[in-house]
């Protein structure tokens, strides 16, 4: 199995040359969010706030880390449920993230967000949390420390396992992965 | 009748929480690797590697498998001639997830109401099932369920005239649907029949069953086999990224029903499908 690395932030051009099922190594900084400090971003924008991060270029990893324990960078540190983050998305592509990590389908708003901005949805293995956790080198929280589980950390990773699932070109793994591997009734 | 102190049942569900989730099982690992020797795709290998290798570190480390340490699922069959001694048995169960989630460095994800979604901070209240049987032994077992497999879960009051072909189709299209949310490979319980509540706990006590032991019926074991088959022939994959092992292990569990009714329902459990049993 190949695999391309990758390093954060990513450029224009980065992002071009992904394409949905490659396996992706990626290294540098990404920041964690899920559903309570997505809404609380998407209130700022509404309000015409600035983010308390400038997310050009960065990737998002939807994790809510388990506590880490003493002498530990950070608890397991699996992804989450992507659909979740839907309705926020659009918004935060907008703003110039150019990478999101997570696992599940996204919806049909999303797909074209990342078409049309240029940007990457990865999936890490879900449930593989022990494992991501010791490629996560160092994590401080940046933002909504009162979120606990669910506050914004910047963390610095390294050869983060990830699969493309889609790209900015249009290909979604999820649909393409099962059907190529689908045997329909009365085959084989 | 036998005095049981409640102190004990406290102490037993601390450990239990956190053993099961950082130990995965023996029979989950070897699912794993006999996966491994069907699986085609690629990154299907790989994520099964992954798998095997968290795994590992979970059990080496005494680290959670997977950062969602879930709702603390608990089943308890006491036996009817147990006197539970001490104060209150629900309390010490909840008192038990309590230190374990907060001793054991797990994550705490329970809510106090639906609604208004304020973290308890603990992990409290488990769900806890009771029930009653011959004898003077407690039997308590805890299933941590993750909140994404959890979501991926039905139930249907199917027409008795769909019969054995039904349920089938049903269990399958509702695989389908659930994709890669669930974290497959998936174990897939199944509840047919009693009521539209007992249905459900049908299809979570089926996660209960070690992986590799078939329903003691050779009807359901057949029935389990054919679901299976179908569903791994989705081609949903490992994580969804496509390949042949969609599932683990499909489990059906069954109860009598009303003559009009055909209850069905489908808990997916993820690869942490996470156990811990003890008697006392
Ligand atoms: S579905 Fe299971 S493996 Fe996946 S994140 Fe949730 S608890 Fe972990």
């Amino acid at each position: 199995m190949s695999v391309k690395r990758i390093s954060t932030p990513l450029s224009e051009q980065d992002v071009m040359e992904l394409k949905a099922g490659d396996n992706v190594l990626i290294t540098g900084v990404v920041y964690s969010a899920r559903d309570a400090a997505h809404k609380k971003l998407v209130e700022l924008l509404d309000k015409g706030e600035d983010l308390p991060v400038d997310l050009r270029g960065q990737v998002i990893y939807y994790v809510g880390p388990a506590p880490a324990k003493p002498g530990q960078v950070i608890g397991s540190a699996g992804p989450t449920t992507s659909g979740r983050m839907d309705a926020y998305t659009p918004a935060l592509l907008a703003q110039g993230a150019k990478g999101l990590v997570g696992k599940g389908s996204r919806n049909q708003e999303v797909k074209d967000a990342l078409k049309e901005h240029g940007a990457v949805y990865f999936a890490s293995v879900g449930g593989a949390a022990a494992l991501t956790a010791k490629t996560i080198k160092a994590s401080e929280v940046v933002a909504y420390e009162e979120l606990g589980a669910e506050a914004i950390r910047r963390m610095t990773v390294e050869d983060f396992p990830v699969t493309v699932v889609n790209d900015a070109h249009g290909n979604d793994l999820y649909v393409e992965g099962a059907k190529k591997y689908e045997r329909v009734a009365g085959e084989g | 009748m036998r005095e049981v102190h409640v102190d004990t049942v406290r102490d037993h569900i601390r450990d239990m929480c956190i053993d099961a989730n950082y130990n995965l099982g023996d029979d989950v690992v070897q699912a794993f690797e006999q996966s491994l020797k069907i699986e085609e795709s690629p990154t299907g290998r790989n994520v099964l590697e992954q798998l095997i290798e968290n795994a590992r570190i979970a059990r080496e480390e005494q680290v959670p498998m997977c950062q969602d340490t879930g709702f603390a699922v608990i089943f308890v069959e006491v036996g009817q001639e147990v006197l539970f001694v001490g104060g209150d048995v629900k309390d010490a169960i909840n008192e038990g997830v309590r230190r374990g989630y907060t001793e054991g460095y797990l994550r705490k994800s329970i809510v106090s109401d639906p609604v208004e979604r304020v973290n308890t901070k603990d992990n409290t209240p488990a769900v806890i099932h009771f029930d009653v049987v011959p004898g003077d032994k407690v039997k308590l077992t805890i299933a941590p369920k993750g909140g994404g497999s959890e979501n991926m879960s039905t139930v249907r009051m199917l027409k008795p005239a769909q019969g054995r072909q039904g349920v089938i189709d049903f269990v399958v299209e509702h695989v389908k649907t659930a994709g890669p949310n669930p974290c497959p490979p998936t174990v897939v319980g199944v509840g047919i029949g009693g009521t539209f509540e007992k249905v459900a706990w049908l299809a979570k006590k089926a996660l209960l069953r070690p992986l590799g032991e078939p329903n003691p019926d050779p009807f359901y074991a057949e029935m389990e086999k054919e679901i299976l088959t179908k569903v791994n022939d989705l081609g949903i994959g490992p994580q969804g990224f496509g390949g042949r092992v969609t599932s683990l292990a499909v489990h059906i569990e069954t109860h009598p029903c009303h003559i009009a009714s055909f209850p069905a329902a489908v808990n997916i459990n993820c690869h942490a499908s996470r156990h811990s049993e003890r008697n006392i």
